[in-house]
């Protein structure tokens, strides 16, 4: 790819968290670290009639005090104010200023897997319950999937060229992609990332019908990859917002190294079930370490999707074994303390593998005791383990066969 | 030579007719798709005029089991990818599936499956604890639009980068730059590449009857949507998709294949001005026509046609005329710039992807589409907008533009096979 040697590779100089682990990266971090579950009985809306009532949501958060401007509480969804906090915290991280930048050098590009779909839910109930006129006007930019980017790019002053990928699970680091190829094409900052909120009855019953959910009730044995136990994740909500600078914008200002470098990104998609092919993840993974130029063995760490689907654990397990070697490289999903995040999962999961490379530890898989029999992995459980760690690779698969991969260094 | 990305297919489903020749025909006559909506009862609407298709998915060729599955966006998409493949004469079944992206845009995804399904699942709004037991198995699908790239996909049989990307009303230009991007670095040699929405339901139409984007002129539907004109009063929200093949330059040229257009830059900017105002100096837009002109190296005066966002509102209208002045100076005012939505209204995300491929087919066959409904113009929009009838030009390089709630500014540049303009080279990667 005639991308970014990685010499001159972006910088992710700022990290924003939004997530059920804590609203802040730190808070995020120490919990991760901790292995303290965020799962817990859904609060948004009583979930007593539904088969799945276990998901991870963000604590603490008030949108009051999160948002600004203040009107911008009832103009956007959930999902566009956790947005908003991560992203304020993401900037405040990387001391940059946006207003004393070059205005068409700094971009927004994000991922979302679903829009606003609480929001939508509501504007419905008004339109079916009443007539057409009950229908606010800010259904025609709260729902729709790039209402994030768009209210971003507002708040920051960013008029570079944003995008939004909604490649489902993927697509965190789909975005990220986006923003390196920004960066190589003269961006200077780019505000990327994700997040996702559909945790409404709507939502939630939506995402049931994947039958991708687990009904497990105990909140510490619900959502269990590679466990020989493995029956399904647990919906989360929030995600995390990074900010990427080329290498010569975070030279300049004086911002090396930040929490470390996109080095290489590859996607693919996987045939369709019963066509004989193998599926693109081992293709995927290893495409993304030849554009970052680096070995198997360069490789430190990997945080896994982690579908917690025994098929789907298998072909991520065998195809980790095939790249590596089996169990030559910790494995780690901390994801099992939130629940998949969707458009905000793989930003969340780059913002902890930069954590880990910043304090050379890699935080444990929480609730998965040992990898189901057959599964040649080395994962990360129980405790964190203490590594010097250079490079980490993150994988990420959404529904219908979206793969990614992203390799990042200190 | 670096790698650069030709457009080798075209397959449209369009207001006005299902495929690209019924589309080119309807361009051609300067008729209009716009009626009374029929796809729902439109009454207690403000804004009552759409674009429909007069699409019927088994006579498109789909099978029973892929209707009950698809949203009517997936559908469209489908169906048009499959008329680009055929029109493009490449052997899908011999490429390497893992060097064949998908590239769909879609502003509003599976927003009438969703609907739906809501109504029934709510039983029309009256439980907000939904039914969760009644749900259709591919609910999901419609609440993720990531759908609309994954049909396109099993249905060539891509294995490479699959992207749904979603800027509102540019979606269709931005998921074919962003193709265009995929075959540049060299992560894929083929791409389908295009967009879809089928957004008339009632809750996008409430939507935008709430802010008064749509028009109310529903007296008189076939001539409700009037770009560039002094009386037009809102656009005509509509439904389509278009689906072009893209494939590598040197590749399309080797296998001699037909070659409508090679994409010679794109750009987007954003105005971070508000979500759905604009400014009325055009600034953004300007600047991002600008950039493409760079990336193409290409001057305001090789430009030979400007197909315009045109959508029909007083402020949409006036934003771009003066975007195009601010970008092509006065050579502005001396070439043809026309907005079709004027006959196949305003498609959201998809509507992008269907200008291009009226692009690609007007640099094919040297002929202008018209601006239909223009009868007296905006004393502020004073350029040649083409007024009602097609015209013959000839043109090297055309411009494409889209503006978008979000504040979303893409512009496109297509250049003629074999012209200077395309020989012109690129800058930067």
């Amino acid at each position: 790819m005639t991308v970014s040697t990685p010499a001159g590779a972006p910088v992710i100089t700022g990290i924003g968290v939004a997530a059920p682990t804590g609203l802040g990266t730190e808070a995020h971090w120490s919990a991760t670290l901790a292995g303290k579950p965020a799962i817990g009985r859904l609060t948004r809306f009583d979930p007593s009639g539904y088969p799945v009532q276990l998901a991870g949501e963000v604590p603490g958060f008030d949108a009051a005090t999160a948002v600004r401007p203040n009107r911008l509480v009832s103009q956007t969804d959930h999902w566009t104010h956790l947005a908003f906090a991560a992203a304020e915290e993401a900037l405040a991280d990387a001391g940059v200023d946006p207003a004393g930048l070059p205005e068409y050098e700094m971009a927004v590009v994000t991922s979302s897997s679903s829009g606003g779909t609480e929001f939508g839910q509501k504007e419905m109930t008004a339109l079916y319950q009443h007539d057409p006129s009950w229908v606010g006007a800010y259904q025609s930019i709260a729902w729709f999937y790039a209402a994030t980017t768009g209210q971003l790019s507002i708040r920051h002053g960013m008029r570079g060229p944003c995008g939004v990928l909604a490649c489902e699970q993927a697509g965190g680091l789909d975005a990220i992609a986006q923003a390196r190829r920004l960066t190589d094409r003269g961006a200077r900052l780019v505000l990327t990332g994700g997040t996702d909120a559909s945790l409404c009855p709507y939502g939630l019953t939506a995402q049931l019908s994947t039958g991708k959910l687990s009904t497990a009730t105990d909140p510490e044995r619900a959502y269990l990859p590679f466990d020989a136990e493995a029956r399904g994740h647990v919906p989360g909500e929030g995600g995390a917002i990074l900010v990427l600078e080329s290498a010569g914008a975070a030279e300049a200002r004086g911002a090396l190294p930040g929490y470390g470098r996109v080095l290489g990104h590859a996607a693919g998609f996987d045939p369709p079930a019963g066509s004989g092919r193998p599926r693109v993840l081992r293709r995927v993974a290893e495409q993304a370490l030849r554009s970052a130029r680096l070995a198997p063995g360069d490789i430190d760490v990997v945080f896994a999707d982690a579908a917690g689907l025994p098929a789907d654990d298998r072909d991520e397990a065998e195809a980790i074994t095939a790249v590596f070697g089996p169990s030559a490289v910790p494995v780690t999903a901390p994801k099992t303390l939130t629940g998949r995040l969707y458009g905000g999962g793989a930003p969340l999961d780059v913002a902890t593998a930069l954590l880990a490379l910043r304090d050379g530890v890699v935080p444990p898989t929480v609730g998965t005791r040992r990898p189901a029999p057959g599964l040649q992995i080395d994962l990360v459980t129980g405790a964190p383990r203490e590594l010097p760690l250079r490079h980490a690779l993150v994988l990420a698969r959404g529904h219908g066969g979206f793969t990614s991969a992203l390799v990042l260094g200190r | 030579m670096s790698r650069r990305a030709v457009i080798t297919g075209v397959g449209a489903v369009v207001p006005g007719g299902v495929g690209r020749e019924a589309f080119w025909e309807l361009l051609a006559e300067g008729r209009t798709a716009t009626r009374r909506i029929t796809l729902f009862d439109p009454a207690l609407f403000r804004s009552q005029v759409a674009a429909e298709v007069d699409f019927d998915p088994i006579a498109a060729g789909l099978e029973p089991r892929q209707v009950r599955r698809m949203d009517r966006a997936a559908q469209f998409a489908v169906v048009s990818a499959r008329e680009a493949v055929l029109d493009s004469g490449l052997e899908f079944a011999d490429l390497e599936p893992e060097r064949v992206a998908v590239s769909i845009g879609s502003a509003v995804g599976c927003t009438m499956g969703l609907e739906e399904e809501y109504v029934i699942l709510s039983d029309r709004g009256r439980k907000w604890l939904v039914d969760h037991e009644y749900g259709v198995p591919h609910l999901y699908g419609y609440m993720v639009p990531s759908t609309l790239a994954a049909e396109v996909a099993w249905e060539v049989g891509a294995e490479g980068p699959v992207a749904l990307v979603s800027t509102g009303c540019t979606s269709g230009l931005d998921s074919i730059a962003h193709a265009v991007q995929l075959i540049e670095e060299g992560s894929a040699d083929v791409a389908l590449a295009g967009a879809t929405d089928a957004p008339l339901s009632p809750i996008t139409s409430a939507c935008f009857d709430a802010i008064k984007a749509t028009t109310p002129h529903n007296s008189d539907p076939e001539h409700a949507s009037r770009p560039f004109d002094r009386d037009r009063d809102g656009f005509v929200l509509a439904e389509g998709s278009a689906v072009l093949v893209l494939e590598e330059r040197e590749a399309a040229e080797r296998r001699g294949a037909r070659i409508y257009a090679e994409v010679a830059g794109y750009a987007g900017r954003s105005n971070a001005y508000h979500m759905t105002g604009l400014k009325p100096d055009g600034r953004e837009m300007a600047e991002a026509i600008g950039v493409s002109l760079d990336q193409a190296r290409l001057n305001p005066t090789d430009v030979g046609y400007v197909n315009a966002h045109g959508s029909g509102t007083k402020q949409n209208d006036r934003h771009e005329t003066a975007a195009f002045k601010r970008s092509l100076g006065a050579h502005a005012y001396d070439i043809p710039v026309s907005s079709i939505k004027s006959m196949v209204g305003h498609s959201l995300g998809a509507i992008g992807s269907i200008e291009v491929a009226a692009c690609a087919l007007a640099l094919d066959r040297q002929v202008v589409p018209p601006t239909a409904n223009l009868h007296n113009a905006d004393p502020q929009c004073d350029l040649d907008y083409v007024p009602r009838t097609a015209r013959e030009h000839a043109m090297d390089v055309v411009l494409s533009v889209g503006s978008g709630f979000g504040g979303f500014q893409t512009a496109m540049l297509l250049a003629r096979p074999g012209s200077a303009a395309a020989a012109a080279g690129r800058s930067g990667t």
